[in-house]
């Protein structure tokens, strides 16, 4: 069976509400081993002028964005192509965050591999003001059988 | 003492601790990916990859830490963008590194370009990306953390 990715080109998820816990932001640095005291040291982050310990680069990734409405990706033939954030202001532990995803476009082609459809997919992180705090770009390869 | 960032200017390296499979499930567990090709032995060969692969955000986060390292605590980080091009696998030993591709300098500080990039044990190049931050002058005062 075909998916039909292109049909969902433009629509958006509801954003969800997340909020940002001190725990997450470790087990993350954890896993990365990643010892940088604005992780894990709340002293520390306060004496750099941060309210709370902050968030490493790629923490958003750890976020819900909800689902375009009767969009799923399938688990299987799915490639990590590239990602990319923009960062509007650091994000620490105690926030409260909007966070939703779109589908901004879909490539089709036809490779080695078979089928392989490019789909670019926005997540938007917007604080309780409505402010856009960051912005990621993933571009997600779907080789089909 | 950092000086000001200088265009050519490597950054790290940062060698990382082997990849194991310990790691890939903490990463499931601490980002929400449970795709079972990062954690299961039995799917990931079944999916043809011969065994458990990393999740290329872990090896993304290893090239944030890289920049994070670099620019300190009170660098700002305004932009990060990898393209995966290799597998990583559990034992590969990954190193970070980056080179300043330009400088601007404003009121409050510098803002810095670089180029980063990651190799694994073999030297193949597993990320490829492109990061700009923001450093302010207080923190060019004062020491760097350096990794």
């Amino acid at each position: 069976m075909t998916i039909d990715f292109a049909a969902f080109v433009g629509q958006a998820s509801s954003p969800i509400r997340n909020e940002v816990e001190k725990g997450a932001i470790r087990r993350f640095a954890q896993a990365l081993g990643d010892t940088n005291p604005l992780y894990w040291n709340e002293d520390y982050a306060r004496s750099m002028g941060y309210k709370s310990v902050v968030a490493p680069p790629t923490f958003s990734r750890t976020f819900d964005y909800g689902t375009i409405a009767d969009f799923a990706l399938p688990q299987e033939g799915l490639i990590h192509g590239d990602q990319s954030f923009t960062y509007y202001a650091p994000i620490v532990a105690g926030d409260v965050l909007y966070c939703s995803t779109q589908l901004l476009q879909v490539k089709e082609r036809k490779g080695r591999l078979g089928r392989m459809v490019f789909l670019v997919l926005e997540q938007s992180v917007k604080d309780e003001q409505g402010n856009l705090r960051l912005q990621e770009q993933t571009t997600v390869i779907y080789t089909a059988p | 003492m950092m000086e000001k960032y200088t265009v050519g200017q490597t950054l790290g390296p940062l060698v990382k601790p082997p990849v194991t499979k310990i790691q890939l499930v903490r990463y499931a567990g601490a980002s929400g990916d449970f795709n079972p090709i990062h954690t299961v032995d039995e799917f990931a060969v079944a999916a043809g990859l011969g065994g458990v692969i990393a999740h290329g955000m872990l090896t993304m986060g290893f090239v944030g830490q890289l920049l994070t390292d670099t620019m300190g605590p009170q660098g700002k980080m305004e932009s990060f963008s990898v393209r995966f091009k290799e597998m990583v696998h559990p034992g590969d030993v990954i190193t970070c590194q980056g080179r300043v591709t330009h400088r601007e300098d404003v009121a409050s500080g510098q803002r810095v370009d670089c180029e980063v990039w990651a190799i694994q044990q073999e030297g193949k190049q597993v990320v490829t990306g492109k990061a700009i931050f923001f450093v302010p002058h207080s923190s060019l005062q004062n020491e760097q953390r350096s990794s």
